[in-house]
């Protein structure tokens, strides 16, 4: 069965704070998925994949996720890359609640209401 | 409770130390992840999807307040003003940085807590009835013999690299509410001829392969207990497959080998094992540990305040009839706080609320605080002449939700909100299911009924033992629901059905309200539960509520 290819991004969880980030093209790394690497060549996703398991000193668990390309920027293609890029659905913490999510920060998160807003997002 | 002596106290400052100096060389990059990891899995830190998190174990479930308060101080200082309590009487705080790990490691233990064995290939928290020492069905209090247990296993040398973890649950009661039989090794006391001892159970466990627990023992005296214990997991230890993760828990070890095996080569070991044991030393460290478990002093109390409040006011009534349970004194009632608010996440409580919850022990309940496996705290002890009082203050936290047993008590894993193992979320389902049943007014009529919800097939939201389970799945990039039935975890236990194909996200709440109506239109009676309808009804008609009418729906 073919399987639809998509763009990759290299990802991972900081070292000392524990959160999400993507290597960058300036071979760093962001805490915004906009700011990502996008690799359209599965050798290049390789090569940048071995980039980042090599920082062991800023990073723990590389590992290349599928993104769409969209106007605004990559978007994840699974639904687990999109809580890792915004935070979890029972409280506006995480990414969400540092305003580099695209669900608004001030939701009351411990509301049902919101756990449906943000499931609907 | 149990006091830490001089070597406990030691013991855990050294280990605080060792990782303190763990988390510097990781940091300092002299240790790779790959060397660092099963060090802070030990120690109970695992990584998440969005951060650390750190698991600290409440052993059998005990807290004095000073621990409450610590674990609140911990949660302000440290993480986001929250802790999670877990379906294995820990806590879990959800937001730590791997630098400030060691200092709230040494916070925790000026209180007598830590994080150790709380992960990893060994042997876990040992768990307990929380109702310990305070329900009128018990034979003894179980605790003493959980924290022997613990003693034994904490930095057991020969126990830190089993093929996979180990989990030990014990009671002190025929009614098990410690889950024993979905444990590794479960405890049940009994009594033989006036001495005291334990059936063995061993080889339960849910996850991937769910398995109801067999026993190994009938009757197992006290004494025994260690080298006994020591024989099971030194059997397993060699026994257990380490080529498969997904086979290498005792149950498979158990299933593979045959439960006649097993007890051959356990009580060949026990054999063996015995005279390496110093029995006294033993029976003088368990009367010195019972000696700390003293039940408090209970004054005969007069109950006129509870049955005025109970006339006068509805909301406390009600609050009573779900929330407390009996005491083995009947001028005493024990209380359970709900964790599980409609509509928030349960198991979770503030800073605050733990703060008012260590106040209100102190005030009322002989500074006694237990944490359920359902993921709400106990205090066991209140004169129910005080309960109208314990009740409004509270209210003031909400923490006087009157839901216990009921639908929206629902026990759930924190899934793919929190969980880098999680397939699926399971906090915003309970959150909807308890509201969506709050809203129609009918979760008194409905009775007991436990929901329980796991965010993948590892199954740490119990859903197999679910009167209703729902177990959350990938399915091609898309959360699938998956519903059993008529899953028991009591003393009967009994693993739930499978109903069929699974349902979407926004379907499972409407596919769990047609079983619920299913049930209210087919009951003999109010008295008779969700539960024991089922037992008499079978799949069927559930089945036939859950599909048919979606088929007719997309007609």
């Amino acid at each position: 069965m073919s399987r639809e290819s998509f763009p990759q991004i290299v990802t991972a969880n900081a070292l000392i704070e524990g959160d999400v980030v993507y290597l960058t093209e300036a071979h760093g790394w962001t805490r915004e998925l906009s700011e990502a690497l996008v690799l359209t060549n599965p050798t290049d996703a390789e090569l940048a994949l071995a980039e980042g398991d090599a920082q062991v000193a800023q990073v723990v668990g590389c590992y290349l996720a599928n993104v769409r390309l969209t106007a605004s920027g990559p978007q994840p293609v699974h639904f687990r890359e999109d809580f890792r890029r915004r935070g979890p659905s029972n409280y506006a913490h995480g990414k969400q609640a540092e305003g580099s999510a695209h669900t608004p920060a001030d939701t009351p998160a411990d509301t049902p209401t919101a756990a449906k807003a943000i499931s609907a997002a | 409770m149990y006091v830490y002596d001089d070597f406990d106290t030691e013991f855990l400052a050294e280990r605080n130390r060792q990782f303190r100096a763990q988390v510097e060389r990781r940091i300092n990059g002299s240790l790779t992840e790959d060397e660092f990891k099963p060090l802070r899995l030990m120690n109970g830190l695992y990584l998440q999807l969005h951060a650390y998190m750190l698991r600290v174990a409440i052993p059998y479930g005990t807290l004095n307040p000073h621990q409450m308060r610590k674990l609140a101080e911990v949660a302000d200082r440290w993480d986001k003003g929250y802790g999670h309590f877990t379906t294995r009487q820990n806590i879990q705080f959800n937001w730590p940085k791997l630098a400030d790990v060691p200092d709230i490691m040494d916070s925790l233990a000026e209180a007598g807590i830590h994080a150790i064995q709380t992960s990893g290939n060994t042997i876990r928290n040992v768990t307990s009835d929380h109702f310990a020492a305070a329900a009128a069905d018990e034979i003894a209090d179980p605790r003493p013999v959980a924290e022997l247990i613990r003693q034994w296993s904490t930095d057991h040398p020969e126990f830190q690299f089993l093929p996979r973890k180990f989990k030990v649950a014990v009671t002190g009661s025929e009614i098990d509410r410690a889950v024993t039989k979905a444990h590794d090794i479960g405890l049940r006391m009994v009594r033989r001829d006036g001495e005291a001892g334990f059936e063995v159970i061993v080889g339960g466990g849910l996850g991937r392969t769910p398995m109801i627990g067999k026993v190994l023992r009938e009757f197992l005296p006290v004494a025994d207990l260690l080298p006994y214990l020591e024989a099971i997991v030194s059997t397993y230890n060699l026994l257990g497959r380490r080529d498969n993760k997904f086979k290498a828990r005792i149950k498979i070890t158990v299933h593979e080998n045959g439960i006649e095996r097993i007890r051959e080569l356990v009580e060949a070991r026990f054999i063996d094992n015995r005279p390496k044991f110093d029995a006294e030393a033993t029976e003088a460290q368990l009367a010195r540990i019972e000696a700390m478990f003293q039940a408090p002093d209970l004054p005969a109390a007069c109950d006129l305040p509870y049955q005025a409040a109970y006339a006068a006011d509805p909301a406390f009534r009600a609050w009573a009839d779900t929330n407390l349970h009996p005491h083995r004194n009947p001028d005493y009632a024990i209380v359970t706080i709900s964790l599980k608010a409609h509509g928030a996440t349960p198991g979770d409580a503030t800073s605050d609320q733990m703060r008012l919850i260590a106040d209100l022990a102190e005030a009322y309940g002989h500074s006694e605080i237990r944490i359920s496996h359902e993921q709400n705290v106990i205090l066991p002890h209140i004169a129910r002449a005080d309960l109208p009082a314990l009740y409004k203050a509270l209210r003031v936290q909400g923490l006087a939700v009157a839901n216990v047993g009921l639908i929206s008590d629902i026990i759930a894993c924190p899934g793919m909100d929190y969980c880098a193992l999680a397939t699926a979320r399971s906090i915003p389902v309970a959150q909807e299911i308890a509201t969506h049943f709050d809203a129609l007014k009918l979760e008194h009529d409905i009775g007991p009924l436990k929901i329980k919800i796991s965010g993948c097939i590892n199954a740490c939201g119990h859903h197999h033992v679910g009167h209703i389970g729902i177990l959350g799945l990938d399915r091609a990039g898309v959360e699938n629901y998956q519903i059993t039935l008529g899953g028991d975890g009591s003393e009967d236990a009994v693993l739930g059905t499978r109903t069929g194909p699974g349902f979407a996200y926004d379907q499972i709440v409407p596919a769990i309200e047609r079983i619920i109506r299913a049930y209210l239109a087919q009951r003999l009676s109010p008295a008779e539960t969700f539960l024991a309808a089922y037992k008499r009804l079978g799949l069927a008609p559930f089945k036939a509520a859950l599909y048919d009418q979606e088929g007719a729906d997309a007609a």
